[in-house]
């Protein structure tokens, strides 16, 4: 169980990065929200193997180390939070462009011209 | 020492949801903030005299014992941090009730800054790595906000690439929390220091890097500071000189109690830390040569200060760490005084645009002071607190023969002073090329600036100043926060309640 959890964050977190490296807003919108997920499974499994709920006092054998657990809630909230923010700024982007690619940064298209025109 | 502890870190945050529920009465929403930040200086300010005097302070939040609980632990190191940021918290808060630019959004921005001073507060007292990484997410989510207030397009671009890169730094921060529990069994900090030292070299020193990977971030050090002179520029000038002043700093923090508490060299000077070192400082003061722009010279001008702190680490002697935290405390100060003075400039001109600037001597001759003393204590000219710090880090590496790095840091620091000259010239100095709208439609006349935007500078400035003439007092109290940084005991053992 926990080799095919190690396999599938091995997977969330390579078509995470294949997204973030996209040029487009939208894709590497989604390509945080996917390494986000394969952090926090880390997180899980990271935990040990599975148990019973974290109750203590119900019932015997082996118990899920309850620490994980509530590390992942907090991170999974934090994720949702910046996401949300994240996609609003997108949508603004969107609203005063009209366009879903990032831009490139205006001193460095300067300094860049300024290279061209200095060797030609 | 329960309340002291928890003060900084609660008190903004409540305030903030008030400030929110205020929104309707500006006047109020002023009064409680600076009122809040008054209360957190006096608080820090007392914990750092008892912590002077009675050695590390902690509490479990919840009275869970301490690998478990959530812990606050305050040694002499996170206490001198929380006063430098509260008076900078305070001083900036101050600037921006008198600034435009933050006014015309005080709705948002009030409730935001407070939740920022809560994060900034909560990264320093953090006893464990899980809450360091709320306590930053706390910060960067209040930073995202205020870094793109306004809304503009400029801010909208800059934004993106700021919240992103800051969004990959924390899912591998979540990757290196989860890795180490995976192969310590806590995420406590003092009770890490104890349990990685048991773990194979190899484990340990990739947990070691990709710590330093993730905090390098935040620190803008040398390959992972891209993020840096691109957005802080755009952001209005509070922002940007809170920023300045402390976001980075608390990642150089994170770095230097993460490498002494968990990785600990035994002394000898880290190899890789000084070769970041000396490459943040000169490609940082490099791209500040470059640049045409008051508030991107000042913003590359960070990255290549944060060379200067990691460097006193680096060292990993008690006078290379006191060096690091003499220059941490200058650099804070100086940096968001410098920052603040070109708000001062482009609030009166409209630009901060070297090219389109020139002759503000004659013009504004009090920016010009307000201007020079700062600028030349970052260049390190005597008698200015730059001097001291710098001193103090080049003693450092003389006395275990690090020549190169002393080199290095020498030459940075020349070059530092050519680009401030080139500010001043620009500037203060000189005609403009073409007039900048603002100034053409003011005719020759002095030109003048909002009270409440030049009494805070002002008393920065001043405060730069003490930081230089309190010298000895404060490299002693470096010092012992250096000790108590080295030799780790007493800070595990107020933790674990030995």
């Amino acid at each position: 169980m926990i080799v095919l959890l190690a396999v599938v964050v091995g997977v969330l977190y390579a078509s995470g990065t294949y997204l973030l490296l996209q040029r487009n807003l939208t894709q590497i919108v989604i390509g945080l929200a996917v390494m986000g997920h394969g952090a926090n499974l880390l997180l899980l499994v990271a935990g040990g193997r599975a148990g019973r709920a974290p109750i203590i006092g119900t019932g015997d054998g082996p118990v899920a180390d309850p620490l994980p657990q509530a590390l992942a809630l907090t991170a999974i909230v934090i994720t949702f939070g910046v996401t949300a923010f994240l996609l609003a700024l997108s949508y603004r982007s969107w609203v005063l462009r009209h366009d879903d690619e990032v831009e490139d940064d205006v001193e460095d298209h300067r300094i860049a011209r300024r290279g061209r025109g200095g060797r030609g | 020492m329960r309340v002291l502890l928890t003060l900084p870190v609660v008190l903004p945050l409540l305030a903030a949801g008030l400030s929110m529920a205020l929104h309707r009465k500006p006047r109020a929403q002023r009064t409680l903030g600076v009122a809040v930040l008054v209360v957190v200086l006096a608080a820090t300010v007392v914990l750092l005299a008892r912590v002077h005097d009675d050695g590390p302070a902690a509490v479990q939040a919840g009275a869970w014992p301490a690998p478990i609980g959530i812990t606050l632990v305050a040694d002499l190191f996170a206490a001198i941090m929380l006063v430098v940021s509260a008076a900078m918290l305070l001083a900036v808060l101050v600037y921006a009730i008198g600034s435009p630019r933050t006014t015309d959004h005080a709705l948002f921005f009030h409730p935001v800054y407070l939740i920022l001073a809560a994060g900034v507060s909560a990264s320093f007292l953090a006893g464990d790595l899980f809450n360091l990484f709320v306590a930053f997410e706390v910060m960067l989510s209040a930073s995202y906000v205020l870094m793109t207030l306004g809304g503009n397009r400029d801010q909208v671009r800059s934004g993106m690439t700021y919240v992103v890169i800051s969004l990959v730094a924390s899912t591998l921060f979540v990757t290196a929390v989860g890795l180490i529990y995976a192969a310590t069994g806590t995420v406590n900090m003092a009770d890490l220091a104890s349990r990685i030292a048991d773990l194979p070299d190899a484990v340990r020193t990739g947990l070691g890097l990709l710590l330093l990977v993730v905090f390098g971030v935040k620190a803008a050090i040398l390959p992972l500071f891209f993020w840096l002179p691109d957005s802080y520029p755009t952001a209005p000038t509070p922002v940007t000189a809170i920023f300045a002043g402390l976001l980075t700093k608390v990642g150089v923090y994170a770095i230097i109690r993460t490498q002494t508490l968990l990785f600990p060299t035994d002394g000898d000077p880290s190899l890789l830390l000084l070769a970041i070192a000396g490459a943040t400082m000169v490609v940082g003061v490099l791209g500040a040569i470059a640049q045409n722009d008051v508030k991107r010279i000042l913003s590359f001008h960070i990255v290549s200060q944060i060379g200067y702190m990691v460097m006193g680490l680096g060292l990993f002697s008690v006078a290379g760490m006191a060096g690091a935290i003499f220059y941490i405390v200058h650099h804070i100060v100086v940096k968001t005084t410098l920052f603040l003075v070109g708000g001062l400039v482009e609030n009166a001109t409209g630009t901060g645009a070297l090219h389109r600037l020139g002759g503000l001597l004659h013009r504004a001759p009090l920016m010009a002071v307000l201007f020079i003393l700062p600028a030349l204590s970052l260049a390190g000219l005597p008698p200015f607190s730059g001097f001291v710090a710098k001193l103090a880090l080049v003693q450092a590496g003389l006395e275990i023969d690090r020549y190169l790095i002393v080199g290095v840091s020498l030459a940075v620091s020349l070059l530092t002073l050519f680009s401030m000259t080139k500010i001043w010239a620009g500037v203060f100095w000189g005609t403009p090329q073409e007039d900048p709208p603002k100034l053409a439609a003011r005719g020759h006349g002095r030109l003048s600036a909002p009270p409440l935007m030049v009494v805070p500078t002002a008393a920065l400035v001043v405060l730069g100043l003490v930081v230089a003439l309190a010298g000895a007092p404060l490299y002693d109290l470096s010092s012992q926060a250096a000790v108590t940084l080295t030799d780790p005991a007493p800070y595990i053992q107020v933790v674990m309640g030995g």
